[in-house]
């Protein structure tokens, strides 16, 4: 702190910034830093061996697997959204552009529960589709379609918010000098554009990746919470602790709290690279 | 490579850009177009370049219509005005781009790009900085490897938007020198857009002038000086004083000007406009002269005269500090008006200035 003060001037008061900064200390503190070490005190109260026997449980060993297929499916399929919706929005002049812009951003505003309801009305047994789908033997709600569905709705805006902004600052400029030069389109795309997006695409991708691991609002509603079957990491959590399984439920967490750690330090990294 | 440009419009919106553009370019020429932001200049050099379309009209070069011609078959180079270099690439890569995107059947072997991107270093003066991103170039070096990327592919015309709008004066000068050289040095049929009038007569074969999405002269700097064909290129060369006089049997008359130095002109008589360069007027002091001089300021060489007559017309003038008549011109001071040259349109005062920005359609850098 000694080098915030050095930059007062003499006579102006220290002690006000002094209790902001203190204030912040004591929240984050409070809020995120305790947390996070009771999450692995906890989780290793009984010990390593209990720890490794609660991770290696088949229900939780089953759902880090859902967790690991939903992520891996999610994440390429909104880099690809991500880039495709960028790029129509940042370099074209169509009608319904702004409305676009509107619609990627509708993941941010809504609640993921209420996106998982109106999956569920619209693709479960009940729902409008579910007959057809039901007819033509295929099961969206309660599987893996339905938990992927949700991810991919929820997660939808975190790329194409972080490449558009840059790709908008970037103009067309480059993509027009390089097609007078004779590229092609896909040769602009992966010797201009693309290196420019590179770093604000991966940022993205690992927000996304965040996301998309730790959602459960939106999955809680389609998953079906069917034990071994259809439980995602947070809601294996969730199960744990319901059922008193202290250690299983910080064990379960603690991969979560792992995988976000991860995210957070790839995310400062990037970000530095992103402001070059 | 001759270009054919016939009939050409284009509208933004409600926005006439272009509205009917005629002009050949000859094989070899150095060609600028010159006129105020919004005259629609840079939306034909873009037409010329595939970057963008016409709603009307016919663009050939060499008997082919390249209207048809997608701009990646175009063999053009174009040079912006802020250099569009790729950032993420060397300048070398910048340079040999154009090469290495071609079809593998045409493309040149590695040690002949490398031997291309060579030479243009060198003769763009920069061979020192074939390993150096485009961030740690100043801006002058980045024009050249803008300039050595557009004449790697060996293009059949150069187009160069606002060349030099982003560089300060001195380098401007020393670029300019320089594009001259080069342009002799290659021998490529070159369109250039500028709004600098300077720049446009210093380095052009000939200058076409635009206004409101029409050419409105095109000629050599002595010819547009002279004679500028509208009131838009008078205004525009600098003949902001705008008189109204009368014409009589070809003779300019006006209360209060003495237009014996002003040739007599094939005009019809009648109400007509004479167009004056401050610079070109001379105030004569008169005990019976019409024009009051409000202020004189000296910038050491010459004094900025204002003045205003009875009606309410104001007139600046410019006249060098030691010359004859500048004596004894002090605010108060009664005089008549001598313009030394001038051109006269006939009509009352038209309102063909040149257009305000507020006019300019939108520039929006998207394809």
């Amino acid at each position: 702190m000694s080098h915030a003060a050095t930059s007062f001037a003499p006579g102006q008061s220290r002690t006000g910034p002094r209790i902001l900064i203190g204030l912040a200390v004591l929240l984050t503190g409070l809020l995120v830093v305790a947390p996070l070490i009771y999450i692995f005190a906890r989780a290793f109260s009984a010990g390593w061996g209990a720890y490794v026997r609660n991770i290696m449980a088949p229900d939780t060993l089953h759902a880090i697997w859902l967790t690991s297929i939903t992520a891996l499916i999610v994440v390429p399929v909104n880099i690809l959204f991500g880039i495709a919706a960028a790029w129509a929005v940042a370099k074209h002049r169509f009608p319904g552009r702004g409305l676009l812009v509107t619609i990627i951003e509708i993941p941010f505003s809504i609640s993921p529960i209420i996106a998982g309801i109106c999956y569920l009305l619209l693709y479960g047994r009940q729902g409008l589709l579910g007959p057809w789908l039901q007819a033509h033997d295929v099961q969206m709600m309660f599987a893996l379609p339905g938990i992927v569905m949700v991810t991919m709705f929820v997660t939808a805006p975190f790329v194409a918010r972080e490449v558009l902004p840059l790709m908008q600052a970037q103009g067309t400029e480059q993509e027009q000098a390089a097609v007078t030069l004779g590229a092609s389109g896909w040769q602009i795309f992966t010797r201009v554009t693309l290196p420019g997006i590179k770093w604000a695409l991966l940022y993205g991708a690992v927000l996304c990746t965040a996301r998309a691991v730790g959602e459960f609002g939106g999955v809680s509603v389609v998953s079906g919470n069917i034990r071994g079957q259809t439980n995602t990491l947070p809601l294996q959590v969730e199960l744990l602790f319901n059922d008193l399984n202290a250690v299983g439920a910080f064990a379960a967490a603690s991969i979560l709290t792992l995988i976000a750690l991860v995210a957070l330090v790839l995310k400062a990294v990037l970000e530095g690279r992103k402001a070059v | 490579m001759t270009i054919t440009i016939t009939g050409m419009r284009k509208r933004f919106g409600p926005t006439e850009v272009l509205r009917g553009i005629d002009l050949t370019v000859e094989k070899g020429e150095l060609v600028a177009l010159l006129g105020p932001s919004g005259s629609g200049k840079t939306t034909l050099l873009k037409i010329i370049a595939g970057l963008d379309w016409p709603d009307m009209g016919g663009l050939d070069v060499d008997g082919v219509n390249w209207l048809n011609l997608p701009a990646q078959d175009r063999r053009i180079g174009f040079v912006f005005q802020h250099y569009a270099l790729f950032p993420h690439m060397k300048v070398r890569d910048n340079i040999a781009f154009g090469l290495t995107v071609r079809p593998r059947s045409q493309r040149p072997g590695r040690g002949v790009i490398a031997a291309r991107v060579d030479e243009l270093l060198h003769l763009l003066q920069i061979a020192h900085l074939g390993d150096r991103y485009p961030a740690q170039l100043s801006g002058g070096q980045r024009q050249r490897v803008a300039l050595g990327r557009a004449l790697a592919i060996e293009p059949t015309v150069l187009l160069l938007d606002e060349p030099f709008g982003a560089l300060d004066a001195a380098i401007r000068r020393d670029l300019r020198n320089w594009l001259r050289e080069v342009h002799g040095a290659t021998g490529s049929t070159s369109i250039f857009v500028t709004h600098d009038q300077e720049e446009a007569f210093e380095l052009a074969d000939r200058v076409v002038i635009m206004g409101q999405g029409q050419i409105e002269q095109i000629g050599s700097a002595d010819q547009i000086h002279d004679r500028p064909a509208t009131p838009f290129v008078a205004n525009f060369m600098g003949a902001t004083v705008e008189i109204p006089v009368t014409m009589r049997a070809g003779r300019i008359e006006a209360a209060g000007i003495d237009a014996t130095r002003l040739e007599r002109r094939v005009l019809p008589d009648g109400p007509a406009t004479l167009f004056l360069r401050p610079d070109d007027i001379t105030p004569i002091a008169d005990t019976q002269g019409c024009w009051t001089i409000e202020t004189v300021a000296s910038t050491g060489a010459t004094l900025r005269i204002a003045l205003k007559d009875g009606a309410g017309n104001r007139v600046e003038t410019v006249l060098p500090r030691r010359a004859p008549e500048a004596a004894g011109l002090t605010p108060g001071t009664r005089t008549h008006l001598r313009p030394e040259a001038g051109s006269v349109f006939p009509g009352p005062r038209p309102a063909t200035t040149p257009a305000p920005a507020a006019q300019a359609p939108a520039k929006e850098n998207i394809r």
